[in-house]
């Protein structure tokens, strides 16, 4: 099977986010990238059925920045036997970057038999590539899969509802599956994979090659701003009961006139 | 001059990194309060290519340098100081063998620690004789076909799981030091008596004990070297070991400095967080300081093994500063912790424990003074 997992690389989860001098972006030159953790239960999966299915090859692909190819060194040394970079700003839209995995796919010259990604980002939580690239190839695609099952050329797939029931759907291959929490635990990289994983191949493109020009951007971001800061919070001490009366007067007070909640 | 990893080494730190977070903190008070082996943490480990480190490509290892043996060291000692012991005590089992390991020795000795998980542990230190080694009673007698051991070691790390040991004793004790020689004893050897496990302040979870060799014998060929060589491979692998000792003083002191300087941004007192205090901000910057020069050190004596340069001196630098730095360090965790540190609800007065280990396992602190005169003097 050729199997692809399209991989994001983020800022790590205890990243004190910034925004950058001209507010486009965030402030990426001392980030410390990992791979999106959605991602890390695709690859995860990927390998999973790559065991199963002998003479298999698993390719990760991802569209981004080139200073740091952090996330794909991951996903090879887990396992995964090559990997494709196309070469873009980290800001790139959700379209664009569909668009980009679709040529970076057809450019592998390998008919994709199945295609895995997280099912979000944790950057931009903008859930969207994965159902943006399966209609742009046309084929068949469940978002926050928490089960997989192999049956030959179809799979069995569990996707998590409202209030904790599973809606099971049975896919033809090839198919694109996104990726949640609890279907697997992603392995560790072994440090023998870290060190094998350098010599594995990867091929890096521009956003030309894989056809993406400016034009197709569907979303521009215009500021990045951090929130507010949350004023600190009021205490009040009724514990005496003699000035129980008039502290309750007091929060009621606020309540009312400053908060506007009752 | 290059202080920067590798990309490589970067990312062996960070997955080392992630283990001991998802593997080794969680579960490190819950071993120090049982004083049970960390056996699941090791198998996994192992699985995983973090211990062993030592092992030589052509022997199945990974062909870590020694840089690189430092690096993951410091990181899983972060994790947990104990658990780490019971780790690098494997490497410290298996230097000897790389140092002075013919090469079929290397290939029955070394090979099958990368085929299958496997414990190994380093006899050296005698009830009698801990600083003054070249004094071990042990002896080690010829028996035609083979090598009779009989004597008593003490302080055993890895003792009662060991699938192999290096036991060093001596053909004759007039000889001193020029007597002492190295064998190879597989664990299970009929009369090696083990003692109970010791109920120590610190690394609980490192199995530590007496062991006792009642007319031991194994075949010639598993001597290391020939007789009267041991002193020198006990030497060599002090050069290799006391580094990767040292990584772990400085994985436990960069851990003390992690959790303080979380703790006085949280920790409010006069209407602030402590860490606003002068007085805080003083010990936090006398912690940095000690925890970057002790990283200096380690790594530097680290790459003069890599360079093939002699490291005595550096290497005894290296486990001093950062054994008693640790020690300093965690203690004054604790005292920035104030009652909570005394507590064992947060994890430092565990550090602190752990810390007074290393000043005095692998040579005291006392005892790397020596060498490093001796050194410099002679110069």
């Amino acid at each position: 099977m050729n199997i692809f997992v399209c991989v994001k690389q983020v800022p790590d989860t205890e990243t004190k986010v910034q925004p950058n001098g001209d507010g486009t972006f965030i402030e990426t030159n001392a980030i410390k990238w990992i791979m999106n953790p959605y991602d890390e239960f695709a690859v995860e999966q990927a390998l999973l059925v790559k065991a199963a299915n002998a003479g298999s090859t698993v390719t990760v692909l991802r569209v981004g920045g080139v200073k740091d190819t952090e996330a794909l060194r991951t996903a090879m040394a887990m396992g995964a036997d090559e990997a494709i970079l196309v070469e873009a700003e980290d800001n790139l839209d959700s379209y664009s970057i569909a668009k980009a995995l679709k040529g970076a796919i057809e450019k592998s010259g390998k008919n994709p038999d199945l295609i895995l990604c997280g099912k979000q980002a944790i950057d931009d939580d903008c859930l969207q590539v994965p159902q943006v690239l399966a209609e742009m190839i046309s084929l068949p695609s469940v978002a926050v899969i928490v089960g997989f099952e192999q049956n030959g050329e179809s799979v069995t797939v569990k996707r998590e509802i409202e209030g904790g029931a599973l809606e099971v759907y049975e896919l033809n291959t090839p198919c694109i599956l996104a990726t949640n929490k609890g279907i697997n635990t992603p392995r560790y990289a072994s440090l023998p994979g870290i060190m094998k994983a350098k010599r594995k191949p990867l091929q890096q493109l521009s956003l030309a090659d894989v056809g993406v020009e400016a034009g197709d951007r569907r979303v521009v971001y215009s500021n990045f701003q951090l929130p507010p800061e949350k004023p600190a919070g009021k205490k009040f001490d009724a514990t005496d009961e003699a000035n129980e009366a008039s502290v309750v007067a007091e929060v009621v007070g606020l309540l009312r006139n400053e908060a506007k909640v009752i | 001059m290059n202080f920067e990893l590798s990309i490589e080494q970067k990312e062996m730190k960070d997955m080392a990194m992630k283990f001991s977070r998802n593997e080794l903190i969680p579960v490190a008070q819950k071993y120090d309060e049982e004083g049970t082996f960390p056996m699941e943490e090791f198998k996994k480990a192992w699985e995983l290519g973090l211990v062993n480190t030592c092992i030589p490509a052509e022997y199945g290892g990974a062909g870590f340098s020694e840089t690189d043996a430092v690096m993951i060291g410091e990181t899983l000692a972060y994790g947990c100081m104990g658990i780490n012991t019971s780790f690098m005590a494997n490497d410290l089992a298996l230097l000897p063998i790389k140092i002075a390991g013919t090469h079929e020795q290397k290939e029955k000795f070394l090979k099958p620690f990368t085929e299958e998980f496997k414990i190994a542990s380093f006899c050296l230190t005698e009830p009698g004789n801990g600083s003054d080694a070249a004094g071990i009673k042990t002896s080690i007698k010829d028996g035609g076909d083979h090598w009779i051991i009989n004597g008593e070691k003490m302080w055993i790390t890895n003792a009662g799981y060991a699938d192999q040991f290096v036991v060093y004793g001596t053909i004759d004790p007039t000889l001193k030091h020029k007597g002492i020689s190295a064998v190879v004893v597989p664990g299970g050897t009929e009369g090696i008596i083990l003692g109970k496990k010791e109920d120590k302040m610190g690394h609980r979870s490192s199995d530590t004990r007496g062991i006792r060799f009642e007319n031991v014998k194994v075949p010639k060929e598993n001597m290391l070297g020939a007789p009267g060589e041991g002193w020198l491979i006990a030497m060599k692998t002090l050069d290799y070991s006391r580094p990767l000792v040292a990584s772990a003083a400085l994985g436990g002191a960069q851990r003390a400095l992690d959790e303080s300087v979380k703790y006085a941004k949280e920790r409010k007192q006069f209407g602030v967080e402590i860490a606003k205090h002068q007085a805080i901000q003083f010990m936090i910057a006398d912690m940095s300081m000690k925890v970057e020069a002790s990283r200096l050190l380690v790594y530097k004596a680290a790459w003069l093994v890599d360079e093939g340069q002699r490291n005595t001196e550096i290497a005894s630098y290296a486990k001093a500063f950062a054994s008693d730095s640790c020690m300093q360090i965690t203690t004054d965790a604790v005292q920035l912790f104030g009652g909570y540190g005394y507590s064992k609800e947060y994890p430092v007065e565990k550090l602190m424990r752990d810390a007074k280990l290393i000043q005095i396992y692998e040579g005291t602190s006392q005892i790397q003074r020596l060498v490093i005169a001796r050194e410099v003097l002679k110069k």
